[in-house]
């Protein structure tokens, strides 16, 4: 049972079909690619999958503990607390707070007490609560390297490591599916290597589903088992990336002659 | 917002707080002193009254528009909601449990229209949201003053009501509130308030539910500035519906812009800072508002973080200033 | 029946006045996104400004009310330059804030150098003073002359609006600031122009404001002020035939509200107006729903 399946998923902005009868399918542990010409669709169906908008129809259906159910039009924080974190094409960081405090927010599904103990902090819920979200904040971003500057504040990050937080950050919510929206956007080569290398490992790690969107080919080629292809909002093709290299209609929409032969 | 994280350790922690208690307390017994030998004066209690009903008034407001993000011009309604509680239980109840019964009461009921004036912030944004919540402090005032009439003798207004409120009441009060709302702050629930106010929809993305913790954050406030209200009611002994009106929500702005929207000692000190001006110019009102109106515009202008930005002045902020001094006085430290 | 039609004649004059002031707020608002908390203060200042060329200067009111038109436009644009401009690209928070400065600084200047003291305008003579009967029905010329005016001024800023470059400039500027600069407009020279209009405007109701009723005061604007802004919200904040259809909606059903229900009353009328407005269609009644780019 493939655990997040898309069907006829379709989005109309009054007039403008931004996704038409999509229909995709990921397998638990999986990492597919999302590509396609600017303005194809790509980030609107990541919309659709995170609740940021209601599709105008079509289902989305996520099969977890051994349940299926359908989350499309649920709210973004529900369908976050069912398992699916994302990331921003144009990043979305809490600029004036730390690295820390953003990945301890995120981790807010984790705090168990109740408004009493935010107000007195004299009881033990709140103290071990907040120990064990610092620490596990703290692990996480030593696990991914980046603790060496908690106490900096988000928007005084190179751009690379502020694309590196968002993942964190995502990863803090304890996802079962991430979503990464053009994670490699505006990194030179050497800081997509190192991304390329990141995302496989956290996939491995963290036994993630990944759907990436990219405009990377190298990135996506290296690194995806399977590519869809968006074009005017449908899907154009679907295959492995041997596949999608050689397909023509993918060429001539978006890929060019020399990434076909490549 | 610069340190979140209590990264030292638990002594020093231990240390710290101790410290705090011990100057509170101090504090709290000095001015108790002073004011049982009337070297305090009933004048001069007046300003400190005020000042703490500023300081309780600023941080409310500062954890919704500052720390949540929710511009509210409509502050002094809920204010309006605990003065008016206040004063008709303890007109008719003229007791100690009285007062604390229907200060209570007052901020409870505050709090619950802080439940509807923040469910319309799901569609409201920004300066949408700013004429709603002035819109709606407006229609609290006309309630006050044409529906209830009958309750509360209308534009005419309460008098005479009995004075319960002495400096340790005043004392605890402002310093809970303060040390609640830190608190608050400095939570999980805190934190994701303060996500909203950064990023609303990365928040939800992470699991936040963003009209949970808005309504949070107007209920809290509009509690605490029901205290503000029921405190000024038991004290200045008159209050009527035109005192809590869109120019007394604009002096709570103003003390929050000033001190610094994000930080609560900001608040503290410029309700400390603007209380003394207005003091000063006590008998030029006009020139009082024309100063705040150039204030804001300045600030705005030059300084929109006010004097504290989003930071909290801390004991290392103070050692520093203290040294700072020093070094200029003595030459060498 | 007659009571009704009565109420009518009030209700268009009086919407009139806020179609005025609506149209600055819609105008500015829908340019640069701002509340203008200060318009009503500039409404305010037209009618100070009126007064003093009648009592003072004892000029006729056409004279007048292009000086107070002409006094006014001057003043937004000036308040325009010094505390908006600098704000442009700040947050929408931080604009509104100094528009509430601007406002406060205003009203508590004036009230300074003129005293609190409610001021009244001279009787106006001759035609203007003259009251109409049909009937029971009573229409002044004064109101007349309100209307009149109001819509002459309308139908001269449908023509700017549609048919001038500035008034192409100014629609291209409200819809995409940055392309119509890459366009080759002047956008700072535009947004000045439309604080110019709108103020002036405003100046027109006020002293407008200041014949009909005939008392002014530095705090007058603040009511009107908000009142006007509810109308172009219910219009469609940013669309000009908005704020007219609201000015005229808004003062219709406060005239309708104090003459059959109670006086007491209008003004949290036209807040819950506001407030359902808001929950239910912000973007007003002639307005389209616009999304914010994830």
């Amino acid at each position: 049972m493939p655990i997040l399946t898309v069907n006829k998923l379709t989005k109309s902005f009054g007039g403008l079909m931004a996704v038409s009868n999509v229909n995709m399918e990921l397998e638990q542990g999986e990492l597919v690619g999302l590509i396609g010409p600017n303005g194809a669709g790509k980030t609107t169906v990541f919309n659709l999958l995170t609740g940021i908008y209601p599709p105008t129809s079509g289902y989305i259906t996520l099969y977890r503990n051994k349940k299926e159910e359908h989350i499309q039009g649920l709210k973004p924080y529900v369908i976050c607390e069912k398992g699916i974190a994302r990331t921003f094409q144009n990043i979305r960081l809490f600029k004036d707070l730390t690295v820390l405090d953003n990945v301890r927010i995120a981790m807010n599904k984790n705090s168990g007490y109740g408004l009493f103990s935010s107000f007195f902090h004299i009881t033990r819920s709140y103290k071990n609560y907040e120990k064990e979200i610092l620490e596990k904040s703290i692990e996480l971003l030593r696990i991914l390297k980046l603790d060496h500057k908690k106490d900096e504040l988000a928007k005084n990050l190179p751009y690379g490591e502020q694309r590196q937080l968002e993942i964190i950050r995502a990863l803090a919510t304890n996802p079962c599916i991430l979503l990464l929206d053009e994670p490699a956007a505006g990194m030179n080569p050497a800081e997509t290597a190192q991304l390329t290398e990141m995302i496989g490992w956290i996939r491995e790690n963290f036994k993630l589903t990944i759907l990436l969107i990219e405009h990377d080919m190298s990135l996506v080629m290296k690194i995806c088992e399977r590519i869809y292809v968006l074009d005017y909002g449908m899907v154009i093709a679907e295959g492995t990336p041997d596949e999608i290299k050689s397909n023509k209609r993918v060429i001539e929409a978006y890929l060019g002659e020399e990434m076909g032969n490549a | 917002m610069e340190k979140f994280v209590k990264t030292s350790s638990k002594n020093v922690r231990w240390k710290a707080s101790a410290v705090k208690w011990i100057v509170l307390i101090l504090f709290y017994a000095i001015i108790q002193v002073l004011i049982s030998t009337y070297i305090i004066n009933d004048y001069i209690f007046s300003t400190f009254v005020t000042v703490c009903i500023n300081i309780i008034l600023a941080v409310s407001l500062n954890l919704i528009t500052g720390f949540t993000g929710q511009f509210s011009l409509g502050h002094a309604g809920f204010m309006s909601i605990g003065a008016y509680t206040c004063a008709l239980i303890t007109l008719r109840y003229s007791t100690q449990f009285g007062f604390i019964g229907g200060l209570l009461l007052g901020a409870v009921l505050a709090a619950i229209v802080g439940i509807f004036v923040g469910l319309p912030t799901l569609r409201l944004k920004g300066d949408y949201l700013a004429i709603a919540t002035l819109g709606m402090a407006e229609i609290i005032k006309i309630l006050f003053r044409n529906v209830l009439e009958d309750i509360t003798n209308g534009a005419a207004g309460l008098s005479g009501i009995p004075q319960f409120v002495n400096w340790t009441w005043l004392f605890i009060f402002t310093a809970g509130t303060v040390a609640l709302i830190s608190n608050f702050i400095n939570s999980s629930h805190g934190r994701a308030c303060i996500s909203v106010r950064e990023d609303e929809i990365a928040a939800e993305a992470m699991g936040i539910n963003s009209t949970k913790y808005k309504v949070m954050a107007f209920v809290t406030g509009a509690f605490f500035a029901g205290i503000a209200g029921a405190i000024y009611s038991s004290y200045f002994y008159f209050i009527s519906p035109d005192l809590f009106g869109f120019m007394k929500s604009i002096d709570i702005l103003v003390i929050v812009v000033l001190g610094g929207m994000g930080s609560i000692s900001g608040s503290v000190l410029s309700a400390i800072v603007l209380a003394l001006i207005s003091t000063y110019l006590q008998s030029f009102p006009e020139l009082r508002m024309v100063i705040y109106g150039v204030l804001l515009i300045l600030i705005m202008l030059f300084r929109p973080q006010g004097i504290m930005g989003s930071r909290e002045l801390s004991l290392s902020d103070m050692k520093k200033w203290v040294q700072g001094i020093r070094r200029k006085n003595g030459g060498i430290a | 029946m007659e009571q009704f039609l009565q109420q009518l004649i009030n209700g268009i004059s009086l919407g009139s006045i806020y179609a005025l002031m609506a149209l600055g707020y819609t105008m500015v608002y829908g340019i640069i996104k701002l509340i203008n908390f200060a318009h009503g203060d500039v409404y305010m200042l037209g009618a100070y400004i009126g007064y003093f060329c009648m009592t003072f200067l004892k000029l006729g009111f056409f004279p007048s009310l292009l000086i107070s038109m002409i006094v006014c436009a001057i003043l937004g644009v000036t308040i325009e330059k010094i505390a908006y401009k600098p704000l442009r690209d700040a947050t929408r928070i931080s604009v509104l804030i100094t528009a509430i400065g601007v406002s406060l600084f205003l009203e508590y200047g004036t009230m300074f150098f003129v005293k609190p003291d409610p001021r009244s305008y001279p009787p106006l003579t001759g035609f203007l003073a003259e009251s109409y009967s049909i009937g029971n029905l009573v229409i002044r010329a004064k109101q007349i002359l309100i209307i009149c005016i109001t819509v002459i001024l309308m139908v001269l800023l449908q023509f700017i609006v549609k048919k001038t470059r500035i008034g192409k400039a100014m629609r291209a500027v409200s819809l995409d600031r940055d392309a119509a600069q890459l366009m080759g407009i002047s956008v700072d020279r535009t947004i000045s122009f439309t604080f110019l209009i709108g103020s002036a405007l405003a100046g027109a109701a006020g002293i407008l404001v200041g014949i009909y009723y005939n008392s002014i005061n530095p705090l007058m604007g603040m009511m009107p002020g908000l009142k006007a802004f509810v109308a172009a919200v219910f219009g469609g904040i940013g669309i000009i035939p908005g704020a007219m259809i609201g000015g005229y909606f808004i003062g219709l059903v406060e005239v309708m509200v104090s003459g059959y229900g109670n006086s007491m009353y209008r003004d949290a009328v036209v807040f819950a107006i506001l407030i359902i407005i808001l929950i239910v269609k912000p973007s007003g009644l002639l307005g389209k729903e616009t999304r914010e780019k994830v």
